[in-house]
C-alpha cells in the first residue's frame, strides 16, 4: 500500500511563498491566476493490506509529526 | 549553577551558549547529546539555535521527538526553567511547550542582522534583570522566525503577560520596519503560562561580551541566573 499525503498551510496563516508564486505567474502573463497555496506532498510506502489500520496510523502520524496542526491542514489517500 | 545545553544533529549555537555560561558568567554548563534520557543535575536547560535535522519537514519537527525532549518535558512540567533560542524556540513550539509556531519570514528572506528588542515585562525568569527602558541590541539569523498563533492563543498570551520580547526600532517603537520577519504583534519571544519555559528568535549568546560589539544579551542569562538563585536558595539574602 501507499499513503499519499497533502499538507497545506491553513487559510488563516500567512503564505508568503504562495503570494510570491502567484505574482510570478501573473508577471509571466498567465491570466486569471487566483490565490496560490504552496504545501507539501509525501508518499509513504506501507507493508500489509489492512487499509483501515493504515488509515488510523497515517492520521495519527499526520497529526503528531507530519503536519503541525497550528499552521497546517492535511488530507491523504491510501492506495 | 548547572546548565544543560542540548545538542542535536545540526545544532550550531550550542558551543556559544556554553561559552557564555562558563566563561562569561562563570557557571557550570555541559552539552547534552539528544539521545540522552536524563538531564542529570541540571538546574536549567537551554535549547540552542541551529538547524536541527536540517530543518527537514518543519523547523524543530523532528528534534522534538528526540529522547532528551521527554526529559525536558518532565523537567518543564516540574517547574524547571527552559530557554529556547532560535531553533530552540522552534523546537519548544513544536513540542507544545510553548504555544504557536514559527513560520517562513514574510519577506521570504533569511535575515541576518542586529535588531533591537524591548523586554515587555520583567516578570519572568528570563527578563527580571532587564531594565524597563532598556533596548537590547542583539543579532537575529533565521529564515523561519515569523511568530504565528491563532487569535484566541494570541489574546491569551497578552492577557497572561506571556509576550516577553518585542522587535522595536532604535527609538523603542514597534514599527512595521522594525519587525524583521512579519511576526504577529512584533513578537520576538514568549513564555508559557507557568512562566518557566520561554523562547526567542534573537541570539543573546552572540551578544554577551563587549568584544562582540554588544553585551546586551547577557541580561537574559543574568535574569535566568538571578531566578535560579531565588529558586534554589529561597532563604538566602
Amino acid at each position: 500500500m501507499k499513503a499519499k499525503i497533502i499538507i497545506t498551510p491553513k487559510k488563516a496563516v500567512l503564505d508568503p511563498q504562495g503570494k510570491t508564486v502567484q505574482s510570478a505567474l501573473t508577471h509571466m502573463g498567465y491570466s486569471g491566476v487566483g490565490a496560490v497555496h504552496v504545501g507539501k506532498y509525501l508518499e509513504i510506502e506501507l507493508a500489509g493490506a489492512d487499509k483501515e489500520g493504515a488509515r488510523r496510523q497515517i492520521d495519527e502520524a499526520c497529526h503528531k509529526i507530519l503536519s503541525n496542526p497550528v499552521i497546517e491542514d492535511y488530507r491523504f489517500d491510501i492506495e | 549553577m548547572n546548565f544543560a545545553v542540548l545538542q542535536f544533529p545540526g545544532s550550531n549555537c550550542d558551543q556559544d551558549v556554553v561559552h557564555v555560561l562558563r566563561h562569561v558568567l562563570g557557571h557550570s554548563a555541559r552539552l547534552l547529546w539528544h539521545k540522552e534520557q536524563s538531564l542529570g543535575d541540571a538546574d536549567a536547560v537551554i535549547v540552542p539555535g541551529g538547524f536541527s535535522y536540517g530543518d527537514y519537514l518543519r523547523t524543530g519537527a523532528i528534534a522534538r521527538f528526540s529522547p532528551v525532549m521527554e526529559a525536558v518535558q518532565a523537567f518543564a512540567a516540574s517547574g524547571g526553567p527552559v530557554l529556547g533560542i532560535c531553533n530552540g524556540f522552534q523546537i519548544l513550539c513544536e513540542a507544545g511547550l510553548l504555544p504557536g509556531a514559527l513560520i517562513r519570514n514574510r519577506s521570504l528572506q533569511f535575515r541576518c542582522e542586529h535588531i533591537f528588542l524591548r523586554a515587555v515585562t520583567a516578570d519572568s525568569p528570563f527578563t527580571n534583570q532587564i531594565p524597563p527602558d532598556k533596548l537590547l541590541r542583539v543579532p537575529i539569523a533565521h529564515g523561519e522566525g515569523c511568530y504565528f498563533a491563532d487569535e484566541t492563543t494570541l489574546a491569551r498570551l497578552k492577557e497572561n503577560n506571556q509576550v516577553l520580547w518585542r522587535y522595536v526600532n532604535a527609538q523603542g517603537e514597534a514599527t512595521e520596519t522594525a519587525n524583521p520577519n512579519g511576526s504577529l504583534d512584533h513578537i520576538a519571544g514568549i513564555c508559557n503560562e507557568a512562566r518557566n519555559v520561554a523562547g526567542l528568535m534573537p541570539h543573546p549568546e552572540r551578544a554577551s561580551e563587549p568584544i562582540l560589539g554588544c553585551a546586551d544579551g547577557r541580561l537574559v542569562f543574568e535574569s535566568l541566573v538571578h531566578a535560579l538563585d531565588e529558586r534554589l536558595q529561597p532563604a538566602a539574602v
